[in-house]
């Protein structure tokens, strides 16, 4: 099974090679699709020429990025590719191991639930054999690492591949049931982009579910290791931010970063909601908006966590999905991380309505996105409406391909179906 | 939504659409072919109006009187042109700063990609003249272009004469608020791209060109005249530019109210506005200006100097004068008080034409359809490809079970990958080298065939593109066996592909988008390997874009009231290829690439289809 992923990974390699050649790695870096003002490679590198001027990255409002990643580059400055390439790679393999080990336990599971004879007899074509489970790992590192998006992301250079990647580690961290490793990348994701801070509901339900520990409010073990992982997570993230102030020596990352990302002041156009909204809007609603969309990303964690206690990792999957639908500045990069868990849920997709209408609109949007944009910036015979358009039906189409699985248990009648959250992951 | 997410009703729903697909789309295609010569029936559309605020409601008053004297310089010119035996730039100077404008030139250079038959040039040099005349009345932060090409032969000098006429006329008076650019340019296109590079520091063509010593404000809105004769007839109006790019409704609707102001017979597309639309006649000649309009919107190229300044955001349109043989006849003074009261107007802008629309068609000078209206005819021969998507993605996703003759069910394997990414990764190799071949080796055709350079280039073209439907059975180059699922894989991708071409192109240039879409989408919707092949074959090659083409120069010969013969007409069609990649080259024209690599592809994977074993 190594083979197979090495040529993987040898493949990806050289497309992404191939393109930091060209011309068109340029101009994929200058799309508003790809880079949002948070992690613009341009921005890194200007953030990097204030630092060696001793001046703080942060005066001027052009860099936002977290010092850590300041720092980091640089050091890798000179091979800022590489450095893209093998986060990419980086993220594919701890997907594709997180993967393995969930499906081996999903597989037990099933077996379990075979010889107690617990599966209702509509429920069986949903078993899935060994052969179907054996390649899903590798369609996930595919989806992940051949998407598109991905590719495009990583040539324009684009730093939300790093925060990918801390993601896929938290990931497998996760599944591996090491709690502190955990704990750690949950809050490096966290201090990247503040929004992974959901993902902490269902990192700890799984681990929970692990260490057979119920999810019960009277048991002190659950208080206990509940307690016990927030403190860790707390923990180094206080850490972060801490070894981020006497890296700089001063608070300001804080406002040009976290600030940045909470407050929505630039309002460049890019595929999420904010921009076109805020810019619409007047300046004494202002605030009370910022807080309903910025909401949105956090609302549904606990509606979700009580719906899909019983499945963390589906869990994850729709925050994960959550976040780069309503997160203030989205990219093609977060969204590429979602689409790679699709295979996991494969199973599911024939249930699944719409999806072929909802795959037509995804890759009609990301057509009409640079065509619209060429009328409106270029040609100047579109306006932002059309644009915003497109947006807006990127975002409504992205809804039903993470959320459909779980409206479906609620709304089917069928009795199909009805099992459906048994047979989800068993 | 109700619709959708009730299982029942969407079984009943999709049973329909699969069922009577073929009917639905036979529908559709006429309903958007009706849809679109509708278009052009007169209480479907609507009438023209001034929606920009300033240039509506002000009076302004034109005073030019130097018509003879205008003339009477152009002809001083037209010595001058004769005598250097090309731009006269020294004189063009020394008159331009007589009439006290600030005078600057730039020189270019520009060596063609192959020679260029029609307008016999291949290393291009020239200078261009232009005399910037200050606003007195405002600080200098925009400005208005009026340019006149100085054309080779005894073409165009009656413009240049009016420019200078005007240029004089301007200067005495003391309301101009913008920067007034008085431009001759040589070399027609060329010159102007030179000159628009240098206005905005860019250079996207790779030409040589010296800076701009002198510079106006942003350049709001220009005009380009051109005038071959003392008197003329009537003034027609040119506004397709580049990439099928149009300007702001309301510089058309500005012409036309001083037309009607002054008195002038004005057209466009050369066709008069008529009244009797209830007739046949009257209908068909507004089919006749409308089917013009989307044929030079279609082809993407500039139609008048006025084409390349649609790049920079500026509105521009060209005026051509006519000179028929009509008995009415309009003096150079009258010519020159039109565009006095033009550039009044504009003068008074206050920001730049935006309250009018960018998208839309001209069935006749004073009527108008917007991309509302036109746009559900394309819509209508896209939903034809999202419905057989639609059929295929239903006949995939329940394969019918065969059943062998020993009753044992077989489920027809999925198709390889490789079955489909050969037919896609060859057909989009061909396009490349459709692309890039041409050009490149026209040396080599040149040293083993007896032709020009320019012929090289074009029967290289069409070589390619005719070698190319010898392509037609790639899938079974690496996959083996075609499977009866993989065709339908690759017809459901193909399919889904043209959709999401056509659509883009429509939403930049709508009139490529419907001929492309109203040659292909049939053929999309029709072709499968069970039809019969050679009929087929024939149908597939009419329909192909390169024979679309051909058909498309014929057409416009005819509504020009040019007809041609089949000869001629070939000559024609081969040099609007070289035309086409000449602009590509010079100008940037989106046409050729996007039919190279992109849309003649597509089709090739339709004959894979037909070709399907």
């Amino acid at each position: 099974m190594a083979a197979p992923l090495a040529l993987l990974l040898i493949v990806a390699v050289t497309i992404r090679a191939a393109l930091f050649r060209t011309s068109l790695a340029n101009l994929i870096s200058e799309r508003v699709e790809v880079v949002s003002p948070l992690n613009a490679w341009k921005r890194v590198v200007e953030g990097l020429a204030l630092l060696d001027l001793d001046i703080s990255p942060y005066s001027g409002d052009v860099f936002h990025e977290t010092p850590m990643v300041i720092y980091l580059f640089h050091f890798l400055m000179d091979y800022a590719e590489i450095t893209f390439m093998l986060a990419d790679c980086l993220t594919a393999v701890a997907l594709y191991l997180a993967v393995k080990d969930y499906n081996k336990q999903v597989f037990r599971k099933q077996k379990f639930a075979l010889e107690a004879d617990r599966i209702p007899m509509d429920c069986l074509e949903l078993i899935r054999s060994p052969t179907e489970m054996y390649y899903i790992p590798l369609k996930v590192a595919m989806f992940y690492l051949l998407n598109p998006f991905t590719i495009v992301s990583c040539v324009a250079k684009c730093t939300c591949g790093l925060n990918n990647a801390v993601i896929a580690l938290f990931i497998l961290s996760t599944m591996r049931g090491s709690a502190l490793l955990s704990a750690i990348f949950l809050a490096l994701a966290t201090y990247q982009s503040i929004y992974p801070l959901t993902l902490c509901v269902p990192a700890l339900l799984y681990l929970l579910q692990r260490l057979y520990i119920p999810v019960n409010v009277r048991r002190s073990s659950f208080w206990f290791y509940t307690l016990q992982y927030l403190f860790m997570f707390l923990g180094s993230l206080l850490v972060l931010i801490c070894l981020s102030f006497f890296l700089l020596g001063s608070w300001d990352f804080l406002p040009a970063v976290y600030g940045f990302i909470l407050s929505v002041p630039d309002l460049t156009p890019n595929i999420g909601l904010f921009w076109y909204f805020f810019a619409e809007m007047f300046d004494h609603f202002r605030l009370f908006f910022l807080c309903v969309f910025q909401i949105n990303v956090f609302f549904y964690t606990l509606p979700l966590s009580i719906k899909l206690k019983e499945h963390p990792v589906f869990l994850i999957f729709m925050q994960i999905a959550l976040i780069a639908i309503f997160k203030s500045y989205p990219t093609v990069g977060d969204l590429s991380l979602y689409m790679a868990f699709l295979p996991v849920w494969n199973h599911l997709y024939r249930f699944l309505r719409n999806i072929f209408l909802v795959s037509c609109v995804l890759l009609a949007c990301s057509a009409l996105f640079p065509v619209l944009w060429h009328l409106w910036i270029y040609a100047g015979s579109a306006n932002s409406n059309f644009y915003y358009a497109i947006t807006l039906l990127f975002s409504v189409a992205q809804v039903p391909v993470c959320l459909s699985p779980s409206l479906l248990s609620s709304r089917e009648s069928s009795s199909k179906t009805a099992l459906f959250t048994h047979s989800l992951l068993f | 939504m109700g619709l959708l997410s009730d299982p029942n009703r969407r079984r009943a729903l999709i049973g329909m659409l699969t069922r009577l697909n073929a009917p639905i789309c036979m529908i559709c295609y006429m309903a958007g072919v009706a849809w679109f010569m509708g278009l052009a029936f007169e209480p479907f559309t609507l009438r023209t109006y001034m929606s920009e605020n300033a240039m509506g409601s002000t009076m302004v008053e034109e005073r030019f009187p130097a018509g003879e004297r205008a003339l009477a310089t152009g002809r001083e010119f037209a010595a001058h042109k004769k005598k250097t035996g090309g731009m006269p730039v020294d004189w063009l100077v020394r008159t331009m700063q007589a009439r006290g404008l600030e005078v600057y030139t730039q020189r270019f250079s520009r060596k063609l990609p192959f020679p260029d038959e029609d307008k016999e040039r291949y290393m291009v040099k020239g200078t261009n003249v232009y005399g910037i005349l200050r606003a007195p009345r405002a600080p200098r932060t925009e400005a208005l272009v009026l340019s006149a090409p100085c054309s080779p032969g005894n073409e165009n000098n009656q413009a240049v004469g009016i420019l200078l006429g005007l240029a004089q006329y301007f200067r005495s008076q003391i309301y101009w608020a913008k920067d007034i650019i008085f431009l001759v340019n040589e070399h027609d296109l060329i010159g102007m791209q030179a000159w628009l590079e240098g206005y905005h520091h860019t250079n996207t063509t790779g030409m040589d060109w010296s800076p701009l010593q002198g510079r106006g404000g942003s350049i709001q809105a220009a005009l380009s005249l051109e005038l071959s004769s003392d008197v003329v007839t009537s003034l027609d109006l040119v506004l397709e530019g580049l990439n099928g790019q149009l300007p702001n409704l309301d510089l058309a609707n500005l012409f036309y109210a001083f037309c009607q102001k002054i008195g002038v017979l004005c057209t466009t597309q050369g066709k008069l506005p008529r009244n009797d639309w209830d007739t046949t006649s009257g209908y068909s000649h507004a089919v006749q200006t409308m089917m013009l309009m989307v044929l030079k919107q279609a082809s993407s190229r500039p139609w008048g100097d006025h084409g390349l300044f649609l790049r920079y955001h500026i509105e521009a349109a060209s005026i051509k004068g006519v000179n028929s043989f009509r008995p009415y006849k309009t003096d150079a003074t009258t010519v020159g008080r039109l565009l006095e009261g033009m550039y009044r107007k504009l003068n008074n802008l206050l920001e730049r034409l935006h309250q009018s629309y960018f998208f839309y068609l001209m069935p006749s000078l004073t009527r108008f359809v917007s991309i509302g209206y036109y746009m559900p005819a394309f819509g209508l021969l896209a939903l034809i490809l999202l419905l057989r998507a639609l059929d295929l993605w239903v006949q995939l996703s329940s394969p019918p079970t065969r059943t062998t003759e020993d009753g044992v069910e077989v489920v027809p394997a999925s198709p390889g990958v490789l079955s489909i990414l050969t037919p896609l990764v060859i057909s989009h190799l061909t396009g490349v080298a459709l692309y890039t071949l041409p050009v490149l080796s026209q040396e080599l055709a040149v040293e083993h065939f007896p032709v020009s350079e320019t012929e090289a280039v074009v029967l290289t073209a069409i070589a390619i593109y005719t070698g190319g439907t010898r392509s037609h059975d790639t899938h079974r180059l690496l996959a083996g066996e075609g499977t009866e699922q993989g065709w339908k894989v690759l017809k459901l991708v193909a399919v889904l592909y043209l959709a999401v071409l056509l659509g883009c192109t429509a939403l930049i240039n709508f009139s490529l988008g419907f001929i492309l879409a109203l040659t292909l989408v049939p053929l999309a919707a029709f072709i499968t390997p069970h039809v019969p092949k050679t009929l087929s074959a024939v149908v597939m090659v009419i329909l192909s874009p390169g024979l679309t083409l051909l058909f498309a120069v014929f057409f416009f010969q005819e509504l020009q009231e040019t007809p041609v013969t089949l000869q001629e007409g070939w000559m024609l069609y081969l040099s609007v290829i070289s035309q086409g990649i000449l602009d590509h080259a010079l100008y940037g024209s989106l046409l050729y690439p996007l039919a190279a690599l992109l849309v003649y592809p597509c089709w090739l994977l339709f004959w894979n289809i037909l070709f399907w074993k």
